[in-house]
């Protein structure tokens, strides 16, 4: 096809993303759902041409890489460690409750067992991204609930990191052997790379730290997607190597490395986001429809559930006790990066998950918006119930 | 002295704050990039911010100033960075001290402990480089800059438990 074609469909597309965020913004909610919505949108509504539809893939597979890179910067090896000290317990509950509706709603809809661990993943994983927007927006970060929110984001952020490689290893099947081969590559791999991460961190971090904006962002970049590639090629998910390289950097070169890599992640997550979008098939999001509704009622309660306690335990009075469970409701990227995973092996999966995380994104940033109606309303039910 | 709570927000910053006397918890957010913000909580939930104020690197340290740390010592600490093993610290001046309205050059700080005296910080002002016959009064704050070991043995000297 023609270089012009080309330009003018993908500028299209990304004008109309552009339209959708600045959408999203004067409604004061997160762009993610209304990127998934304007791919279904593009899906059902124009036939791209194939060379577009290439640069969408390649792009999103760009974005989920740069998504989790970004991430493993965010956060220091020493947070990680103090973190998962000190809020084991709170991680705990947060996996008992939220990681179980996914597993039992994928037996009940009939999935393969790994499906439906991947559905369980989709519905554990708060969207530390939203989460963070929520409170930025809301100028919520100096609030006594904050810590609690951010150390259960960080928790699953690292039971991602685990969850990933074992997951990825099983979706390549095969005999039982090649399934166990697969396993103890992908988690050694991984481990070896968490250990080396943690412990040579910073000789990595000074080594890439140079003087010039444009050499950082090209070495850091070619880093990341080469450790992807390798990741990739030893089934531990290429996601996850990003992430571990992300982890790796700390300092001023992950200072600097940030706000150089954003401008490109927020353009490649936002492909990525289109292009599961794109794959959906429209036709059958009405049967995952209930499914789906249910899941996300049942997993926002069990979501504030935790915020609810974890806050509690921090000495936090009623309100933000809500705050911390309603912020914690909404499920985004990584929920439908996880599902992307099992495409192949579980067709409703993908509208699942994109219904879901709609949901979710929406209902979590609403109801936090209103602790003050709501709170009252909610203290009002338990002085009528009998005390228990 | 203020109770200073540091609490760590993990993808952002810190967070330090205390229980005002005025009946509201206030606190200050350091992000990673260098803003910070000022916060205040609510009357009606503690637990809340009622107004946030972002500040860049320069504005927030004006807002320092006008709340009464000085443009000497900062501009002190910057070139400190520089040196190694250098230390400052800001002594309170109790009225127990031995020294109390006696003039500056009584202590012999200098000779005793090696470190010296550069400002003292009085009613919210700095008074920069003053001179030995400078009286010492309590509720002072005295800025000593010298070792570490220097700076320790200075505010012992102060407070009346030197030996040496």
């Amino acid at each position: 096809m023609p270089l012009g074609q080309l330009f003018l469909e993908l500028g299209a597309v990304i004008l109309a993303l552009a339209l959708v965020g600045r959408a999203a913004g004067r409604l004061g909610i997160t762009p993610i759902p209304l990127y998934l919505l304007a791919g279904i949108g593009l899906g059902a509504l124009f036939h791209l041409g194939d060379a577009p539809e290439e640069f969408i893939h390649t792009g999103a597979e760009i974005g989920a890489v740069l998504l989790l890179f970004t991430l493993g910067l965010e956060y220091t090896s020493q947070e990680l460690r103090d973190n998962l000290h000190a809020h084991r317990r709170m991680g705990l509950l947060d996996l008992a409750l939220n990681f179980t509706p996914g597993l039992i709603a994928g037996v009940l809809l009939g999935f393969t067992p790994l499906a439906a661990v991947l559905l369980g993943g989709v519905t554990y994983l708060t969207s530390s991204g939203i989460a963070s927007k929520i409170l930025a927006d809301l100028g919520r970060l100096g609030n006594r609930e904050t810590p609690v929110i951010l150390a259960v984001c960080v928790i699953e952020d690292v039971v991602m990191a685990a969850y990933l490689p074992v997951v990825a290893a099983l979706l390549i099947g095969g005999t039982l052997v090649a399934i166990g081969v697969n396993l103890m590559v992908a988690l050694g791999a991984f481990a070896l790379a968490f250990f080396l991460a943690l412990r040579y961190g910073h000789v990595l971090s000074r080594v890439m730290n140079v003087e010039s904006d444009e050499a950082l962002l090209l070495g850091v970049l070619g880093l990341v997607l080469l450790v992807a590639g390798i990741a990739d090629l030893l089934k531990v998910s290429a996601a996850i190597g990003a992430f571990l390289v992300g982890i790796a950097l700390s300092g001023e070169v992950a200072d600097r490395a940030r706000h150089q890599i954003e401008p490109l992640r927020n353009l490649f997550a936002a492909v990525f986001f289109v292009f599961f979008g794109l794959q959906l098939n429209l036709a059958s999001v009405p049967d995952v429809l209930l499914p789906a509704t249910l899941l996300a009622l049942v997993t926002s309660v069990t979501k504030f559930i935790v915020g609810w306690r974890g806050a509690a335990r921090a000495g936090v009075q009623a309100r933000g006790r809500f705050r911390a469970g309603t912020t914690l409701i909404p499920r985004g990227e990584f929920s439908i990066l996880i599902a992307g995973l099992g495409l192949g092996i579980a067709p409703s999966l993908g509208p699942l998950a994109a219904v879901y995380v709609l949901l979710t994104a929406m209902i979590g940033p609403v109801l936090t918006r209103f602790d003050a109606q709501l709170v009252p309303l909610l203290e009002r039910k338990k002085q009528q119930a009998p005390a228990g | 002295m203020v109770k200073l709570d540091e609490t760590a927000l993990p993808g952002v910053g810190v967070r330090y704050d205390f229980d005002g006397r005025y009946g509201k918890r206030v606190g200050v957010i350091t992000h990673r990039d260098g803003r910070r913000e000022i916060f205040v909580s609510r009357r009606d939930d503690p637990d809340a911010c009622a107004m946030s104020i972002v500040l860049a690197d320069d504005e927030s340290e004006a807002v320092a100033d006008l709340l009464g740390g000085s443009a000497v010592t900062r501009r002190m600490s910057q070139s400190m960075q520089d040196i190694e093993g250098l230390a400052m610290d800001w002594l309170p001046f109790e009225p127990s001290s031995p020294y109390a309205g006696r003039p500056l050059g009584e202590t012999m700080m200098r000779t005793r402990t090696g470190a010296s005296i550069v400002a003292i910080m009085r009613d919210g002002h700095a008074i920069p480089a003053p001179g030995p016959d400078f009286p010492l009064q309590a509720g002072d704050t005295v800025v000593v800059v010298g070792t570490p070991n220097g700076v320790t043995r200075a505010a012992q000297l102060l407070n009346g438990t030197f030996s040496g």
